[in-house]
């Protein structure tokens, strides 16, 4: 599963039964892409857990309205699953469109709805001939597959939006950004890095995402992608039927950060937008330098684990700790490709673990072997790490200070040396 | 406006799945760890929303369902789940909650645990002691899911053996902190105590700087097979499990304490949860009989602290109206103290958040009483939240609010009485430090 020498890693497998893992399913996948779609509705036809565990999960913000944070759920009981759900669901859908009016309906399918066989595609077609607004079905019954394969069930409802409707006018240089979902209103910092580069954005994927810009995001000329594990295949579909080039990013650090934007004004061939994009960068480059070296003096020698969602992610935290003077000894993903292992690979020191769909008595060991200071994960490894005496930092969906962009650099230096340096450690040592 | 419109749909539910509750109960009992028999994403999600509460490790195994275990069923991975816990954990206690998945593909578990021991009687393995609970999420709430784990944990493991003088009680959903003020209360009492889930220190530990792969504490095997035999049941509800009827039990369910005075005669006390004096003196009446001694000073210095607080504080709280909502055992207490202490409850049995929200606005409440989910609607009406029970998600201490007993209310006292006041004060144009 894991090493330092090994060759490649096997990634894609399904995680062992048994194991305690920190992924999840099918509809955990599709749920967490296209939940900070806004202006529509979110419902699951599914018993009540699903819907409940997913409620206002991420930090995904909205500029308008905030549909997304409401939790809507067919609730099956006993009855419904003998005798079938379909009535209860069509009737759930128009009452919630009577009540909120909104733009598009995305209608989640769960386990057991995969089983009972109720024909949600066909609700779905008679509402949106009676409403006359997209009812969308996602097909997402957790067992078949991991959250990675909810990733592409999510891509597939939302290309169905694109191309449906154009707007009567797109900029030329206009970009489409996908896999940033506004958490802690980053899309909104990014926003303002690209009108600085006279770039428009066109349709933002799925961050503080509106389904008219989602309907017309084929106008755009460009797709920039970060969260490639999530987005990759919308990226593609785009590509094949529109024509769309696409290119990867990171907006975490202040290297990934720079590149993404310089990257967009070289595909532009703009020597006018590539100025204003080094002006930029010079700009908060000279603004962040002493902040950070002042952090780098501190943090010099500690050591960190890192542990999230999508293995491109943990390439750039990589590359950030290493500004700050931190030492990456752990770096995994739960849903990196056999590529991503390999530039992580080449990234790290020899002797870092690289590990893929890891579990808490692996992880837990590999900290202690490496003497970690501090592990960067998801809100389920917060105890884990301090139990055994670690700092930790919050890089998940549920962080509440920005941490991508420049300003995020900063959030992210702050983090980083308020868990490593609290004083409380004395009390956990020895 | 809508407060006379019902929706088919659940609306920002209150009620969470039964494989929860059933994954609460198995880590109140030693050794054990939870295994969810159906997809991965139940695991996940259960473990993210109990750690965001307790923040604490909690490890709950998934036999991970695939496509192909749908269709052809799913005992190849249960046996290789069942195979990995014991690499990993090697657990005294493996406890299987089924899930809406499972239930439905008619999943025989029992059958699978049978499998699983007879091809490994004679190579050596330790085999541990199999719990199974029957769970699907569409039976019910997570209340449901907890107490027929109980009962299931209960049934499977309680004998008759040697009589014992010790009380079993069955707290069903209660904090850490109230689990330990139980077993100190039994103590003092001089009564020998076995309680079941204890969850106290397995979901509330120390500082450990080990990571243990299963945290010590709970309810060992060799207590709850004593349950048969103790002098008497005492346990905490009024709904239990009989929320939601199975169709298969009609109407016959049970509750853990009432299999063991029937199948093994142990007598047993249901009474409300003990939120309040009049709830809580029921409790130490009971203790009282079981154990021929009056009610230690301690505790009756309690009482008297308590009455005392309420005589003070009374006109801050009498008159008041509170929207409270949480599982129906914890609810109706709770709405039977704030009557207790002058204030009006609104408590909709089975309503889900929009609808509570909904119902506000003709109710006008002064503040809102139960998990953290309810903070949106005490954040738009301007009030206070009072945040007890399960989950909550944006504090820290809730495995230490302590909400049962004499003890336990003068906790909940003081935080309606201070909300109220720092409410008042506040909103006042006049920052004033007196009352």
């Amino acid at each position: 599963m894991a090493g330092a020498n090994e060759r490649t890693i096997d990634c894609n497998k399904a995680s062992l039964a048994g194991s305690v893992s920190q992924r999840a399913c099918v509809f955990c996948g599709s749920r967490v892409v296209l939940y900070p779609i806004v202006d529509a509705l979110h419902i699951i036809h599914g018993p009540i857990g699903c819907a409940a565990y997913t409620w206002d999960i991420r930090g995904s913000l909205s500029s308008g309205p905030e549909l997304h944070r409401l939790s809507y759920c067919t609730d099956l009981q006993e009855r419904d699953v003998i005798f079938g759900g379909e009535p209860k669901l069509y009737k759930s859908i128009i009452e919630l469109i009577d009540l909120h009016k909104p733009k598009a309906a995305f209608i989640y399918t769960t386990c057991i709805v995969g089983v009972i066989g109720d024909d949600v595609e066909q609700i779905c077609r008679t509402v949106e001939k009676e409403k006359g607004i997209p009812i969308i079905p996602v097909q997402a019954p957790g067992f078949q597959g991991s959250k990675k394969d909810g990733y592409k069930v999510a891509c597939e409802a939302i290309f169905t939006l694109v191309g449906t409707k154009s707007k009567p006018f797109t900029p030329a240089k206009s970009i489409n950004i996908l896999g940033d979902f506004n958490l802690a209103g980053e899309l909104w910092i990014l926003l303002e890095y690209y009108k600085k580069m006279g770039v428009h954005v066109n349709a933002t994927i799925t961050g503080d995402g509106r389904v008219d810009d989602i309907c017309n995001a084929h106008n755009a000329a460009l797709n920039v992608v970060q969260c490639s594990g999530s987005m990759n295949y919308l990226a593609k579909m785009m590509k094949d039927e529109y024509n769309i080039p696409s290119m990867r990013v990171s907006y975490f650090g202040i290297e990934d950060m720079s590149d993404a934007l310089y990257d967009v004004a070289r595909f532009f061939k703009d020597d006018d937008m590539m100025a204003k994009a080094r002006e930029l960068v010079k700009e908060e480059f000279a603004r962040l330098m002493p902040e950070l070296t002042w952090y780098k003096e501190r943090l010099t020698g500690k050591k960190a684990a890192i542990y999230v969602g999508g293995a491109f992610k943990a390439i750039s935290l990589v590359k950030a700790l290493r500004l700050i003077g931190v030492e990456s000894v752990i770096v995994g993903s739960q849903t990196g490709t056999t590529e991503d292992y390999e530039l992580i690979k080449q990234l790290c020191d020899e002797g870092t673990i690289i590990v893929d769909d890891s579990n808490p008595v692996e992880l837990s060991h590999f900290v202690k072997e490496k003497k970690a200071d501090i592990f960067i994960g998801g809100v389920k490894e917060r105890p884990i790490a301090h139990k055994i005496g670690l700092g930790f930092c919050d890089h998940n969906h549920e962080r509440k200070e920005p941490l991508a962009g420049y300003e995020g650099m900063i959030n992210f230096a702050k983090e980083i040396y308020a868990t490593a340096m609290s004083p409380v450690w004395k009390f956990t040592k020895g | 406006m809508l407060s006379n419109k019902t929706y088919t749909s659940t609306r920002n539910s209150c009620k969470l799945c039964a494989p929860l509750g059933a994954s609460l109960v198995f880590k109140g009992i030693e050794g054990c760890v939870p295994l969810i028999h159906g997809s991965q994403g139940c695991a996940t999600y259960i473990r993210r929303y109990m750690i965001s509460h307790y923040k604490e490790p909690v490890d709950i195994a998934s036999s991970n369902f695939s496509e192909e275990s749908t269709v052809f069923g799913g005992s190849k991975n249960f046996i290789t789940g069942i195979e990995n816990i014991i690499k990993q954990y090697k657990p005294k206690v493996i406890g299987i909650a089924s899930t809406c998945l499972s239930e439905t593909i008619g999943e025989d578990i029992p059958g699978h645990i049978r499998h699983y021991k007879e091809s490994h009687e004679t190579d050596g393995t330790l085999i541990p002691t199999f719990i199974n609970a029957s769970t699907p999420s569409y039976c019910g709430s997570h209340a449901d899911g907890f107490h027929n784990t109980v009962l299931a944990t209960v049934k499977t493991l309680a004998k008759n053996n040697t009589a014992t003088d010790a009380i079993t009680i069955l707290p069903g959903l209660v904090t850490p902190a109230d689990i330990r003020y139980l077993k100190e209360l039994m103590a003092d009492f001089g009564l020998k105590l076995i309680l079941f889930p204890d969850f106290s220190e397995t979901l509330d530990n120390e500082y450990t700087s080990e990571y243990q792969l299963i945290p010590t504490g709970g309810t060992p095997i060799s207590e709850i097979e004593r349950m048969g035999d103790t002098k008497a049941v005492i346990e905490f509800g009024s709904m239990f499990n009989k929320g939601t009827q199975r169709m298969k039990d009609a109407g016959n369910t049970q509750t853990a304490g009432e299999w063991l005075e029937t199948t093994h005669y142990v007598p047993n006390n249901q009474m409300p949860m003990p939120i309040g004096i009049e709830a809580s003196d029921r409790l130490m009446e009971t203790l009282k009989k079981l154990s021929g001694s009056e009610i230690p000073e301690k505790h009756r210095k309690e009482r008297g602290r308590l009455v005392d607080s309420y005589v003070d504080a009374h006109k801050y709280v009498f008159g008041k109206k509170a929207l409270i909502y949480g599982e129906e055992d914890f609810a109706s207490a709770l709405a039977d103290w704030l009557r207790e202490i002058g204030v009006e409850p609104l408590w909709i049995k089975g309503a889900d958040f929009e609808t509570l929200k909904e119902k506000a606005v003709d109710f006008k409440p002064d503040f809102v009483m139960g998990n953290s989910k309810g903070y949106y609607i005490a954040r738009e009406r301007k009030i206070p939240l009072i945040r007890i029970g399960f989950p909550i998600h944006d504090r820290f201490g809730a495995s230490r609010i302590n909400q049962i007993g004499y003890r336990g209310t003068q906790q909940l006292f003081d935080m309606v009485v201070n909300a109220l006041i720092e409410y008042k004060q506040e909103n006042s144009p006049i920052g004033y430090k007196y009352i």
